[in-house]
């Protein structure tokens, strides 16, 4: 009688479920893609409100798995967020569409300088939206370290065995070893990337871990006493663990420029302007910045920077700084091809 | 004495091994009571998760998915199951094993694999999504259910059946009147096993999904990389007492009529 | 034609082939083509390549070790619970099943915490005036989290044919003079054994490809075959060296499925609900 009771309790629950899953979905949405986290959650609740388009909102890790996502089709995109060696690929084989960024109320709002910094790909301004820039760099914690950490040298010289963490991305892991060993970030040269191969693998040893957006809780948790990791990140850290420090190696290091776009099959495109639109308002600038805690691309944001923003080298990293390091580039497919088949081999090893 | 301490020893090996079960759920849900944020750290008893999850639409979302998915999936398969389990009762030899192995292949093949498989196969024709989702959970469910109740339908009196449609019931009456109390325990079993699975699954849906579609599982591994929200935990350890609650009542509630049953 | 019953299992004979045969055919026409549709055994031949094939070897090494420790974690327990009562029996291994319940990413997370190196492991080595261990990332780590995962999936079927043998035929050889050794050897083992297959089963392949509890646990440094096949697809987009490193793993399924086919009822009713 009992298992009768259940039965039938389960048929109900069951029937209710399925009536609920056709609840009617908002007819305007638009699909946007873009790196984990990398958004407050309450901006899309806020512009659903507000516009009353549905977001549907898709992550990725890294540039790599976002473009193989794009890439498969699986998911049809109105918006993309990615970095700018990822967009110069996306926009060589034609996969974005033209936006009139004219018409933004909030167009004002965009930096100059950071347009400045897509121009080698975007010269007119006519593809993308800056949305946040960082530098790659060192986070820290001085009392586990000795002294000031300046040079990536710290991460091959075997002091810290064990007990710092590398970044689980291809491009960023090479971008260590090839400025370390004074390339730069973008070589092409087979030679000196044998030799940054040739270096991580006698490194991988006293890699405690390889991880990706990890490393911050790893160091705040004091975990590591050092890692590699996004500007951002670090200066999350700072504000968990004001002790924390952050540094943009003596060596010099990449900086990157993260903008959305729209995709060449965007469906909505209305729907979609609007919402690059209502992220460069003042108000929402200023949440997301709050959140995310990279280096705004907003003017409104930039203005408004605390002064202890202003000094952290993270969010405000000085012209000195900038000038040693180098943007990504969209490499050739064999250097791409090559460096990945050494980075299989490292992460086998 | 030797037996005394046998007992001993026995005792505290299963005690053992479920704190080895257990330690990582009881950190979990002494996590969600962390006033701090940080994970490393205590900052005296909170309930504020609990209330602020409630307002992260993501995790709602997540979380209503991941009971609709795992439900709907469960409640498709067991029906498709039953039916397979009947059908393949019938047949002879050749049928019987190839079906059998059929059913076999999704249990144990590696997850990757049949998501892998299920993803090639769906983005030919229909968009990744809520779904392509479903699809995959029913295809990997269905085995649970055929294998949970395929024993019961052979032990199962097939006289009982005859004998009720020679006194004139009709098919269907007939079906719902003799077989199916005979077979209530395993459907009940395979719907259970399935709902656990589905629910549990994560490889199979992270490469079945589509954009906006997250179950708990999918939404946990994106938060992963950038530091898991406490919220989480304090959904986790709501959902784990709520399902711990139900199964007494299902376990226990059973044991004490069956053994009474057994004392009669 | 038979008996008109099986008509019955139309539908599912259907799904079969639409979410089964088909996707499964899917990856061998991947597996056996190159990037432009090309028949091409390249795919196939690339697990001779030293970067696949370490990453296999150290998967069935893994999976090897993970076994091995279940099997032996399994049988102490299920001959405890046999001791137990009836009720204590049902609600031991109720209690076992439940941590199932929490989801199995956070399970994984969890662990991280325990076993990290300022975590709750080396804070109760350190309350105990221990030396402290440096576990977090290892391959140690790993292995605790999969023999974590995995262990449920072997206790039960060992206890589910442990629970049928009949107590009288214990007392029998007991009174007959073996010893518990013997017993174990000579009555409790072999009868044990369709439930120790399907254990095997359910553990190897699965800790072969379990790419999130080595990405998770093992600080990224394994790569078990399953995070290879994972990164073909998800990042540098090779679908067809994908699917044939896949391809390769549904040998040892296949091998697995052997296993089973002697094994009549695999999925008999035990005792969790």
């Amino acid at each position: 009688m009992k298992k009768k009771i259940i039965f039938a309790a389960l048929l109900t629950a069951f029937v209710a479920l399925s009536l609920s899953a056709c609840k009617s979905q908002a007819k305007d949405s638009i699909t946007v893609f873009n790196y984990s986290m990398y958004i407050d959650p309450e901006i899309l609740d806020q512009f659903e409100e507000e516009s009353g388009i549905h977001v549907n909102y898709e992550e990725a890790p890294t540039p790599e798995e976002l473009y193989t996502k794009y890439k498969s089709g699986a998911i049809s995109y109105d918006l993309l967020c990615s970095s700018e060696y990822m967009l110069q690929r996306l926009m060589s084989e034609g996969e974005l569409k033209e936006v009139d960024f004219s018409s933004f109320e909030n167009k004002d709002n965009m930096s100059s300088r950071c347009m400045e910094m897509c121009k080698d790909i975007d010269p007119e301004h006519k593809y993308l939206m800056p949305y946040f820039w960082g530098t790659v760099g060192i986070l820290y914690d001085p009392d586990k370290t000795n002294g000031e950490i300046t040079s990536w040298d710290s991460l091959f010289n075997g002091e810290y065995s064990g007990n710092f963490i590398m970044q689980d991305s291809m491009r960023d892991s090479f971008m260590v070893a090839l400025k370390y060993l004074g390339y730069s970030a973008n070589t092409t040269d087979e030679a000196e990337l044998l030799e940054a191969k040739e270096l991580l693998i006698s490194q991988k040893p006293q890699v405690q871990a390889y991880h990706v957006d990890e490393v911050r809780d790893e160091i705040i948790g004091g975990n590591a006493a050092l890692g590699v990791i996004y500007s951002g990140e670090g200066y999350y850290a700072y504000q968990e663990n004001d002790r924390l420090k952050y540094c943009i190696p003596k060596e010099g290091s990449n900086y990157w420029i993260d903008c959305f776009c729209m995709t060449k099959d965007c469906k909505n495109v209305e729907g979609a302007k609007k919402f690059m639109d209502f992220l460069c308002r003042e108000d929402i600038a200023q949440k997301n910045f709050d959140y995310v805690c990279y280096s705004s691309a907003m003017n409104s944001v930039v203005d408004n920077y605390s002064d202890a923003e202003k000094n952290f080298p993270a969010v405000n990293p000085s012209d000195e700084e900038l000038k040693r390091c180098e943007m990504f580039k969209q490499l050739p497919k064999e250097t791409t091809e090559k460096m990945g088949e050494y980075w299989k081999e490292l992460k086998a090893r | 004495m030797v037996e005394k301490l046998k007992n001993f020893i026995c005792k505290f090996y299963l005690l053992l091994i479920t704190l080895f079960l257990h330690i990582p759920v009881l950190l979990l849900i002494v996590l969600s009571f962390n006033g701090s944020r940080n994970r490393t750290s205590w900052g005296g008893f909170s309930l504020k998760w609990y209330k602020k999850m409630f307002s992260s639409s993501q995790m709602m979302d997540a979380f209503s998915n991941t009971i609709l998915i795992s439900f709907c999936a469960a409640s498709i398969a067991t029906v498709i199951g039953l039916l397979a389990a009947l059908g393949i009762s019938a047949m002879k030899n050749r049928g019987y094993g190839i079906m059998l192995a059929a059913t076999n292949i999704p249990m144990v093949n590696a997850d990757i694999v049949t998501g892998l498989a299920l993803m090639l196969w769906f983005i030919k024709f229909i968009p990744l999504g809520f779904t392509s989702v479903l699809l995959a959970h029913i295809t990997f469910d269905i085995p649970y259910v055929v294998l949970s109740v395929l024993p019961r339908v052979k032990q199962m009196n097939v006289a009982v059946y005859e004998a009720a449609r020679d006194l004139g019931a009709n098919g269907i009456y007939a079906f719902f009147k003799v077989v199916m109390p005979q077979l209530y325990g395993s459907i009940l079993y395979g719907f259970f096993m399935a709902l656990t699975i589905s629910m549990d699954d994560f490889t199979v849906t992270y490469f079945t999904r589509g954009a906006g579609v997250n179950t708990l599982s999918t939404l946990i591994y994106g938060e992963l990389k950038k530091g898991i929200v406490p919220e989480m935990y304090a959904l986790s350890t709501l959902i784990f007492v709520v399902v711990f609650v139900i199964l007494l009542i299902v376990n226990f509630g059973s044991v004490r009529k069956e053994k009474k049953a057994v004392a009669a | 034609m038979g008996n008109p019953r099986k008509v019955c299992a139309y539908p599912y004979i259907i799904w079969i082939i639409g979410f089964t045969v088909i996707p499964l055919g899917i990856i061998v026409k991947y597996a056996l083509t190159d990037s432009t549709g090309v028949f091409s055994l390249y795919n196939i031949l690339a697990i001779a390549q030293p970067v696949h094939l370490k990453a296999l070897i150290f998967s069935t090494e893994v999976a090897v070790i993970c076994t091995l420790i279940c099997i032996l974690l399994s049988y102490p327990l299920v001959m405890s619970l046999k001791r137990l009562g009836y009720m204590g029996k049902r609600f031991s291994i109720f209690v076992l099943i439940l941590p199932m319940w929490i989801n199995f990413v956070l399970r994984l997370l969890a662990w991280q915490m325990i076993l990290s190196n300022n975590g709750l492991l080396n804070a109760l080595l350190e309350l105990l005036h221990l030396p402290t261990i440096a576990i977090a990332n290892t391959k140690t780590a790993m292995m605790i989290g999969l023999v974590y995962d995995y262990l449920p999936y072997m206790i039960l079927p060992i206890y589910n044919c442990i629970d049928e043998i009949d107590d009288d035929l214990i007392d029998a050889a007991r009174d007959l003079g073996a010893n518990g050794f013997t017993v174990f050897l000579k009555i409790i083992f072999p009868l044990t054994i369709p439930g120790l297959l399907s254990g095997i089963v359910m553990v190897f392949v699965p800790s072969m490809t379990s790419f999130v509890t080595a990405n998770v646990l093992g600080g990224g440094k394994y790569q078990l075959i399953g995070n290879v096949i994972e990164q073909e697809f998800m990042t540098t987009m090779d679908w067809n060296l994908g699917s044939g490193l896949s391809l390769i793993l549904m040998i040892f399924t296949l091998i697995s499925m052997v296993f089973t086919s002697g094994n009549e009822e695999p999925g008999k009713e035990s005792a969790i609900w």
